[in-house]
């Protein structure tokens, strides 16, 4: 490509940053520096000094701008429209959250504040313990983990510290054929050997198969509740009890608790250990992949092991008999810290944004109406003409989300559940998510969420109706869809072959600096 | 290439096949395998000198969304190993039998050659 | 049947950011066909079900939440509303207005991670773009597209090592933050491997000879920190090579930003280089959300944690980004993978990467130097023993013989005099960490230097 049509600001352009990169060109004025200009040299040792700069870009403010901008628009997004991924509870965000993340007491606060005067934050966080400390039905929160899967190897590494105080030393978690991939990663990474049990012909969690193998080895149950497959385990006192019985404990994967806020609580179903998705029901704007937090709440038993520092409640002050809250260091059977600092602050203060916005009640019903949601969408999806081509995996009532199968698409229009995704893309909704549960072939798992209104419920079904229609008469064009979006179908297999995750790769795989740029200014598309 | 199950070669249920010769063996996947696999995009190898059991995994490969274990239809010691599939994996889908190859061995009980299926008794477990 | 345009709580009309009426509920319930929102929850035990309202306090209108939280936040006494030198970890740095009105994008905020790439092209993208800038920073040729945070990073650094080695040591520095000691030691348990702890020298820098001592054939991997946590610019090659003597793994936990002066810590043997990424355009939050990032030596690209997007072309031949290698995740690999994280930070990497391209490749250099000589100058200006004399880049620790008198003096005065040690190090007693950014000016910086030293007069000979 030429130079000069390499700096045509195409519509679409796949330039990157740094191929829009022109020599002298800047963003940043330095602050004016009064301190006396001693030269690097003078200040680092020889072998300390970078000789060459990093290759950073050289773009000037508007630029960069137009770029990121550019970029934005090549994104489907919540706020634009529909978002069915399962298991990721895509709810609205709230607007007022980022107003009150960002006031100045908030987000210009260092985490290492005295907590004398920190006292709001602590406060927050203390309130935001609370509140989920009650919807969990379990007493004690610790915040810090940075995601749920962050949460759940907190989790583990409780039940670890419990038993082994115990004089126990227990080598075996179970987790459900149906469990998320977490589940299992995170048994390995908290030093257990996994043991899967099976699922029973409704769904839930085969009895018998738990009983055969809950022994004195086993430390923990993982368990969603209600499932992957979004049904509720009817037998949940029981697997309690057998869990219970041979003294492991038992652990709530919180990923689908905006099924039973106000409802049904998981310290009341018997789990010992719950960790929460804050991005997930308590309403965080996704990021396009975090950040999120995964706090976590534990019973009686487990308390004396939480993450270090906890935040607590240290008693009144003044006539006014204010509260004061610190951070208790002094834990002697803590499994220590997860993380830095006290976790994802910015999150708990949505998060804590949220459930003031809607109070008790208001939970429940966001919880009721995701159930309305998903039920109701079940029901559109199981009209005839839909349903013998994508019969849901479990037909009963659902809870937040439900799983339809692809095979019959796949065998008698020849596309798979991939293809009905990506002919999805070009109706300007976004796919549920697929090939998940592995239980289920072809799997699509749908989570409408209570944002949705029953119009976009009703689109939706009409559009899976279009793509079956449309596949009846000609199935190639959900086998080579989408047509109207940035790209169409990538080379995934190409992109894991060869692959090239930063600028220059390709020409030069194990240097760290890519090529050079041109430094005549922007070049094409490498 | 289309689906085959050449009669010179041996089968195990696991999807996998070796070339006897004397003492020695060639291993790979069958036709099978790969295309149940997808686009193979990876192939972890074991190392040369290393053993491997009758019925235990002893390589890796990926497609794009899925990882396999590779079972040894024989036990023996690692010779080779192709290394031509860090380059192009792909020869897994398109040479199974041939290019696709995965390691040599050498064997060490010619007699666990018996326990394998010939090309009609594996055609049948399909 | 309740009313449902905006619901009853409390005598009260709340939105609940949902839009089912009671006309759209009835139509639903009968499309489903049950009689009551009751039937839809018949699954769960009765004995399970909570039959009373949870006992929070009732739902309010914006604006209440809105007071209620300023006035929550009205009560911290944050960065603008003093002058602080306050660092360890996260530092006060200017974040760049661009970089609110991008990440205010509802493009960029409410997605979800992309699964679907055809329809993610923006936030793939930035994800390779981020790749590149940190594998520029940290001399390393791979890079992942974010983990959680700092100390996490290190300990996946440490579950890496494992992997990697099969070995069950892991040897620390203590020049290493006290947060991703711990953190290290948290997860390690779960690793079922040891950490041991090399000391540091008089002058506040890694003791090599400690360190020898402690590597042997059974450590997986050897951290330490750049600059340390005292603020010393670590001799980054030389703890390589005897980290690197029994074949252990060497990691190397930076701070990006000074990294556009400092020598790449993958130019000087680190196989691995973790961080935390705060200081690239990220707010303080109190601690979080920012980003961690993990950059590896080329051979560990298949054993990386987390999200890693590529290039790729689509049907047409069109450039395009996914996200690969993901055969090293748990949603795949499960009970084999990398690691168990299953996103990423991409809103708080986009910041970082919107950062560099601000500050460019000439501006990134010009803070660090500014940043240092700042530094040197308040080291100088501060008169008091220094505990790390070395060079340092960023923040420094001296010994202040009257530190109570002073945090007193100065909090009175408006300004957070820095970091106490004695809680972590105990060695150092009367230690105070001083960090400086572009945002401390000269005139600060003398502001502290008066407070010193009107402390000094005014305390016992």
């Amino acid at each position: 490509m030429s130079e000069e049509a390499g700096r045509r600001p195409a519509e679409h352009s796949t330039q990157t940053i740094y191929e829009r990169s022109v020599e002298g060109r800047r963003a940043f004025t330095p602050p004016a520096d009064e301190v006396p200009q001693v030269a690097i040299e003078d200040l680092l040792p020889p072998e300390a000094i970078r000789r060459r700069p990093a290759e950073l870009p050289e773009v000037s403010e508007p630029e960069i701008v137009r770029h990121f901008n550019g970029l934005s628009k090549k994104n489907f997004d919540l706020d634009t429209g529909f978002y069915p991924l399962g298991s990721c509870t895509m709810k609205h965000n709230p607007k007022l959250h980022e107003r009150v993340a960002a006031l100045p007491g908030h987000a210009r606060l260092h985490p290492l504040q005295d907590p004398e005067y920190a006292q709001g934050a602590l406060g927050l966080m203390y309130r935001l313990q609370v509140a989920l400390g009650e919807i969990a039905g379990l007493p004690h929160v610790s915040l810090q983990p940075s995601a749920g899967s962050h949460g759940e190897l907190a989790g583990l590494l409780l039940t670890h510290a419990y038993h082994e105080d115990r004089g126990e030393h227990r080598h075996k978690v179970l987790t459900p054929d149906t469990a998320h991939g977490t589940n299992p990663a995170t048994v390995t990474m908290a030093g257990y050997e996994v043991v899967k049990v099976g699922t029973d012909e409704h769904g839930g969690v085969d009895i018998d198969d738990l009983r055969a193998r809950a022994d004195e080895d086993v430390a923990c149950l993982m368990l969603t509740n209600p499932n992957t497959l979004g049904l509720f385990d009817r037998n949940i006192e029981e697997i309690a009890e057998i869990v219970h019985g041979v003294g492991a404990t038992l652990y709530y994967d919180g990923a689908n608790l905006n099924a039973v806020m106000g409802i049904s609580r998981p310290g009341d179903m018997g789990f010992d250990i719950v960790h929460y998705n804050l991005h997930k029901s308590f309403t965080q704007p996704h990021g396009g992949g975090g950040p999120g937090a995964g706090p976590i709440a534990v019973s009686d038993r487990i308390e004396p092991y939480l993450p270090r520092p906890q935040v607590v409640r240290t008693g009144s002050e003044g006539n006014a008999g204010e509260a004061r809250y610190g951070l208790e260091e002094d834990r002697p059977k803590s499994i220590g810290r997860m993380r830095g600092f006290q976790g994802n602050f910015g999150v708990f203060v949505r998060a804590y944004a949220y459930i003031c916005s809607l109070g008790g009640e208001g939970l429940k019903e966001a919880s009721e109406t995701a159930v309305l949601n998903a039920n109701y969408l079940r029901a559109r999806l199981g009209e005839e003409d839909i349903a013998r081509y994508l019969p849901i995996a479990f037909d009963r009532i659902c809870m937040h989300e439900f799983v339809l199968s692809g095979s019959g698409a796949r065998d008698e229009l020849g596309i798979k559940t991939l293809d009905i995704a990506k002919r999805m893309l070009d109706h300007e909704v976004h796919p549920p998510t697929v090939y998940f549960p592995l239980l289920v072939e072809e799997a699509l798992m749908i989570e409408p969420t209570e944002t949705e209104p029953k119009e976009r419920l009703d689109h939706f079904a009409e559009v899976v109706r279009s793509i079956l229609r449309e596949a009846e008469q000609d199935p190639e064009i959900a086998r080579n869809a989408p047509y109207t979006t940035p790209v169409r179908r990538l080379d995934e297999a190409g992109a894991a072959k060869r692959p090239v995750v930063r600028q220059g790769m390709g020409e030069n795989p194990g240097e760290p600096r890519r090529a050079a740029t041109n430094p005549a200014g922007a070049t094409g598309a490498v | 290439m289309t689906e085959s199950y050449p009669e010179d070669l041996k089968y195990h249920a696991e999807h996998d096949w070796a070339r006897i010769d004397g003492e020695e063996a060639t291993f790979g996947v069958t036709w099978y395998a790969q295309d149940a696999l997808g686009e193979v995009v990876f192939y972890d190898p074991p190392e040369v000198g290393s053993t491997v059991t009758r019925d235990k995994a002893y390589a890796e490969v990926e497609s794009v969304k899925a990882v396999s274990d590779v079972f040894a239809p024989l036990s023996g010691e690692i010779m080779a190993v192709n290394e031509s599939l860090a380059q192009s994996p792909e020869s897994i889908n398109s040479d199974p039998y041939g290019d696709g190859w995965l390691v040599r061995v050498k064997l060490t009980d010619t007699s666990e050659v018996e326990s394998l299926l010939d090309a009609a008794a594996y055609r049948e477990l399909l | 049947m309740r009313r449902r345009t905006g619901s009853c709580c409390e005598g009260r009309l709340l939105s609940h950011y949902t839009s089912a009426t009671d006309a759209d509920r009835a139509a639903m319930l009968a499309a489903i066909g049950v009689d009551s929102m009751e039937d839809l929850f018949a699954e769960i035990p009765e004995g399970v079900r909570l039959r009373r309202p949870l006992d929070l306090p009732p739902g309010m209108a914006e604006q209440e939440v809105f007071d209620h939280l300023s006035s929550l936040a009205a009560r911290n006494r944050h960065a603008d509303s003093e002058v602080t030198f306050l660092g360890a970890g996260m530092y006060d740095h200017y974040v760049p207005s661009l970089i609110d009105s991008i990440l205010g994008r509802s493009e960029f905020l409410t997605p979800y991670t992309p699964y679907q790439p055809e329809i993610s092209q923006g936030g793939l993208q930035v994800m390779f773009e981020f790749q590149t800038a940190i594998s520029e920073l940290t001399g390393l040729p791979v890079s992942n597209a974010s983990v959680y945070e700092g100390p996490s990073a290190v300990a996946a650094a440490g579950y890496l090592a494992k992997q990697e080695t099969g070995r069950s040591k892991l040897v620390v520095s203590r020049g290493l933050h006290p947060h991703s000691r711990e953190a290290l030691i948290t997860h390690a348990a779960g690793y079922r491997m040891t950490v041991e702890e090399a000391g540091l020298t008089d002058e506040g820098a890694t003791d090599m000879d400690a360190l020898v001592g402690l590597v042997d054939d059974d450590t997986a991997a050897v951290f330490v920190q750049q600059p340390n946590f005292l603020g010393t610019v670590e001799d980054l090659g030389a703890l390589g090579e005897a980290a690197k003597r029994t074949g252990a793994l060497y990691v190397v936990a930076a701070d990006p930003l000074p990294l556009g002066i400092l020598s790449p810590p993958g130019e000087l043997g680190a196989d691995i280089c973790v961080g935390e990424g705060q200081t690239l355009g990220n707010r303080l939050d109190f601690g979080g959300p920012s980003f961690g990032f993990f950059a590896a030596d080329q051979r560990f690209l298949r054993r990386m944690p987390g999200r890693i997007a590529g290039e790729t072309r689509d049907v047409d031949g069109r450039r395009g980004f996914v996200l690969t290698l993901q055969t090293r995740e748990q949603h795949i690999r499960r009970e084999k993978a990398t690691h168990n994280i299953c996103t990423a930070q991409a809103l708080n990497a986009l910041a970082g990467v919107i950062y560099l391209s601000w500050l460019g490749k000439r501006g990134l250099v010009e803070l660090g130097e500014l940043m240092a000589r700042r530094t040197h100058y308040a080291r100088e200006a501060l008169g008091l023993e220094a505990i790390n004399p070395g060079a340092v880049v960023r923040e420094f620790a001296v010994r202040v013989p009257d530190l109570d008198e002073l945090c007193v003096r100065a909090r009175a005065d408006g300004v957070n005099p820095g970091y106490r040690l004695r809680d972590t190090y105990p060695e150092y007693e009367d230690g105070l960490l001083v960090a400086i950014t572009e945002r401390r000016t000269k005139a600060d910086i003398d502001r502290l230097a008066a407070l010193v030293g009107s402390v000094r007069e005014g305390a016992p000979a």
